[in-house]
Formats: structure tokens, sequence, C-alpha cells
């Protein structure tokens, strides 16, 4: 899902980053939020809701809504649309309030 | 503890132009953002700005972002702190940020909030499914990580947010299957819609969201027709083949870490929600704590600029630096802001800040 020709904006090539989505290894961009590297993968549903377990996914992108919590480096409730993906990174997605397994 | 004389909470245009002020005259300043870059909502800004001229209009949004960076960076009276999430705020001016799991303390003689806005939601079945997400993310996914938010859009919001973000979306080769509007008229300048309907996007009025339809993100969106009282008319439902429903239903300034200090706060409709209540100089309720930009009542990028100039100057006076002819710069900055607030779109801000008692 990432933009390949823009008229504005030139994407420059950028280097690859490995991290791994619930043990399954994805690849993000340099400059990729873990949030932005999962919906680029496809990956939408980011946690589950705490009380009737519904799919959440982002909603503001900007640190705001705390809808794009997940478990990273096994620390829950991580706004993941503001964390700058690294390499190796352990992502896991939320079940409820995020305790640490 | 860490101390600094300011401290500015946000660096969109509002908090760079304020730090931009107050180094001017040789304070020193400490700049803190949650995000990784400089900017704010301007970092995701393709098009060309609206807005007048002094402050850039037809300049695109990310390019009036670089120039203000340039005007600040390697300044030696500058911190900046970035990927940092202020928390807490208290009355004698310690204020608790976050980076990562890590929690620290600053103390500021004086602090010039320019936190922004964030994104309202509408309430339908299923609107918190994956896939239902703010124009600004959208935007942000898009035009700063290259990603597109999915195949078919559903825009929600006619205001020129949703216009323009409309027009970004197929400009990144997205599909945007129709354009909804609760009200009986598009919100946004006539400009822009027409040029999206030209590139053939369908805009239909008085309409709205019944549902998002999907198990665990977005299929589709049931939307239909609405009466005069906004009221849903049952029979009038169509289903829309889409993967993102995109809200760009108006924002909100956020002013949770004010209300947590003890500021005074006021609800006013046509500023967007509750603001802090401020004097004509930007000064909040409490002593040497300011407010400007969107976090103050929203408006837009050039007035966001102007009113972190005005903010910056008062605090560097409060603060004791001499600020060469104070009087007239204050004067020519108040009068270009009332040149931007002028005509039918400056209406509503117009009436919002006599509200709040800052304009007679
Ligand atoms: C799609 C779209 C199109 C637009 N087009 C135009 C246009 O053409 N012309 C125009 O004039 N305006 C336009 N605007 C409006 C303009 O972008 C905003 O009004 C302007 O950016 C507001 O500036 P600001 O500095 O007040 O806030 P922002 O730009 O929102 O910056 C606030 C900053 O504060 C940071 N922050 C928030 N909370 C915290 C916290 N707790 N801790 C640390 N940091 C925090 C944020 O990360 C952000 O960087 C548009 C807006 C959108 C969404
Ligand atoms: S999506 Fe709102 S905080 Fe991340």
């Amino acid at each position: 899902m990432r933009i390949k020709e823009h008229p504005i904006l030139g994407f420059k090539p950028r280097e690859t980053i490995k991290f791994t989505f619930d043990g399954k290894t994805y690849q993000g961009l340099a400059g990729d939020t873990v949030a932005s590297a999962l919906h680029a993968a496809g990956v939408r549903k980011l946690s589950e809701s705490i009380h009737r377990k519904r799919p959440r996914g982002f909603y503001c992108a900007i640190g705001n809504c705390a809808s794009c919590n997940m478990i990273v480096n096994g620390a829950p409730n991580v706004r993941t649309c503001i964390t700058p993906l690294e390499e190796g990174m352990d992502v896991r997605m939320q079940h409820g309030k995020g305790r640490v397994e | 503890m860490k101390t600094t004389e300011c401290l500015i909470v946000g660096a969109g245009p509002a908090g760079m132009r304020a730090a931009k002020r107050l180094l001017d005259v040789g304070a020193e300043v400490t700049l803190i953002d949650r995000s990784d870059m400089l900017g704010g909502q301007l970092t995701k800004q393709t098009h060309m700005f609206f807005g007048s001229e002094k402050q850039h209009a037809s300049k695109r949004g990310i390019d009036i972002m670089q120039l203000m960076i340039d005007e600040i960076t390697n300044h030696p009276k500058l911190t900046v702190i970035n990927n940092a999430t202020v928390v807490a705020m208290y009355k004698d001016r310690v204020v608790g940020y976050v980076i990562g799991e890590q929690y620290h303390r600053i103390q500021a003689k004086a602090i010039v909030l320019a936190a922004g806005a964030s994104e309202k939601a509408i309430p339908f079945e299923n609107n918190d499914l994956p896939g239902v997400y703010a124009a600004g993310a959208v935007q942000t996914l898009m035009n700063v990580y290259g990603v597109k938010p999915g195949h078919k859009v559903l825009m929600v919001g006619s205001g020129n947010i949703g216009l323009i973000v409309t027009y970004q979306l197929l400009q990144a080769d997205v599909e945007v299957v129709k354009l909804i509007e609760a009200a009986d008229s598009i919100g946004g300048y006539l400009v822009h819609a027409s040029k999206i309907k030209r590139l053939g996007v369908d805009i239909e009025t008085n309409m709205s969201v019944k549902r998002a339809i999907g198990k665990d993100e977005v299929e589709a969106a049931e939307i239909w027709r609405l009466d005069e009282a906004w009221q849903g008319i049952e029979g009038t439902e169509e289903i829309i083949d889409c993967d993102v429903i995109c809200m760009a239903v108006g924002l909100a300034p956020l002013t949770e870490l004010l209300q947590q200090m003890g500021a005074k706060i006021m609800y006013v409709r046509e500023l967007g929600g509750n603001v802090p209540i401020i004097d004509k100089d930007h000064r909040t309720s409490i002593e040497r704590v300011y407010a400007c930009g969107d976090m103050a009542g929203i408006e837009e990028a050039s007035s966001a600029m102007m009113t972190g100039e005005i903010t910056g100057l008062s605090a560097a006076l409060d603060l004791g630096h001499a600020v060469e002819n104070y009087d007239q710069e204050v004067a020519r900055l108040r009068q270009e802001l009332a040149n931007l607030r002028d005509g039918p779109h400056g209406e509503k801000i117009r009436q919002g800040l006599k509200k709040l008692g800052v304009l007679s």
C-alpha cells in the first residue's frame, strides 16, 4: 500500500527495517512509525477493545487518541502512531488493557 | 530538575513563530513536541495555502514549514526536545513529559502552549472499526509516510479539510467514491470543491453515515439522507463500496493540559469547543502561561503564525526583555489578523472571539 508515484512529493528510496508483529517478520522503511509500517503491510487491526473485544485501528495518527495502543518490546499501551520503527522491534496486538505477559 | 526560561509546548506554526520572537529578543527557549519532527499540521500539507499574501498564501504548507524551521534551528539559545509528550502541568510551571517510558520534569519561567487540536468524530454504528480514520490521519499516512490509507474512500465532511484531503487522495492515486456532507451546502471554498468535482468526485449534501460495515475492518459503508433536523430518513439508505471512511468533521482545541493546571476555560462553539480564556495578548488566567494557535480557537495556519508571534512578544515582555517597537509590532500583527478574519469566512471566528471577550 505504498504510494509509488506522486506529483508533489518525491519519496526517496529508504532503507528497510525488519520487525516482528505477533511473531511474524515484517518489513518497514526508515522513517516509518510502527503503525505506518503495519498499515503499509496491510495490517489495520492493532488491538482489541477492553470490554467488548472490538477490533481497533488508529484514528488520529498524531498521538491524541490512544486508539493505536499496542505492546512494543514488552511494554503495553504504546501509541504506535508516533513511535518510530526500529530494527528488530517486537510488536504485538494488545488485547484489552495490555497486561504484560 | 531541568529549568528553562520559556517552554513552548507544540512545534507547529504557532509554537515556532512564538519561539522566533522570543529568540529574537535574547530569551532562552525550550521547544517540545511529541512528534519526531517540527512543523505540526504543516508537515503533511502539500497543497498551496489559502490565507494572506504576507503569511505565504499560494506557497505549499510543507515549504512554509521549512522556512519557519530554518529561521530557528541552530539558534544557540534554542533547545528542541522531540518525541516528548507533555502529560502533566502544574501551577508553579513545572511540566512533566514522557520520552518512551521515561518521565522527565522541567520548570519554566513562562510557558507558551501551542499544542494544536484533535480531530472530532461523529457517532454511528461501528465507528470504531479499523478503516474509520480522521482526515488528518489519512493525510499523515500519505504525505508523511508515503502509505495509502486504502483503495476506496468515502469522505465525510465538505469543509476545506475534507475537500483538500480528497484532492490529496486523488494525487496519491486512491479512489474517492463519494464525498458526503450533513449540511445543505458545501462548507469549504468553492474553488477547492470545483477542482475535485472536475476530477469526477461526486459531492452530496444532506447526507451522513448510518453505519460502517465489516467484521475486523471497514468493508463498506451505509449512508442515508438527512432531514432538516439532521435526522436520518428511513428508506434512503445506500451502500457504498469502500475500505476507508475518512472523517473530516472538525477539530477541537487540546485544552486538557490547561484544565489540569487550573486555567479558566470557556465553551465557545464557534472556536471549536473548550478554549482557554485569554486576554488580547494571549495570556491565560495563570501567570506567565499563554495559549496560541489552534489551541486557543480553531482557525488556520496563517492565523496560528500571527497569534504565535503576538504570544511570543507578550511573553518576552513579561519576562523582562526589552522588545523594540513592541506597540507598533503588536498593532501591525493585530491588523493583519483582522484582515485575515474579515469577510464571510471569518464571521464564525469573529463571533467566537467576541464571546471570549477579546474582540469588541
Ligand atoms: C487538511 C488540512 C488542510 C489545511 N489547510 C490549510 C491552509 O490551506 N491554510 C491554512 O492557513 N491552514 C490550513 N490548515 C490549518 C492549519 O494546519 C492549522 O490551523 C495549524 O497547523 C495550527 O497550528 P498550531 O501551531 O496551532 O498547531 P499544530 O500545527 O497542530 O501543532 C501543534 C503541535 O503540538 C504538538 N503537541 C500536541 N500536544 C502535545 C503534547 N501533549 N506534548 C508535546 N507536543 C504536543 C503536536 O505534535 C504538533 O506538532 C489545514 C489543516 C488541515 C488538517
Ligand atoms: S491513532 Fe490516535 S494516538 Fe495513535
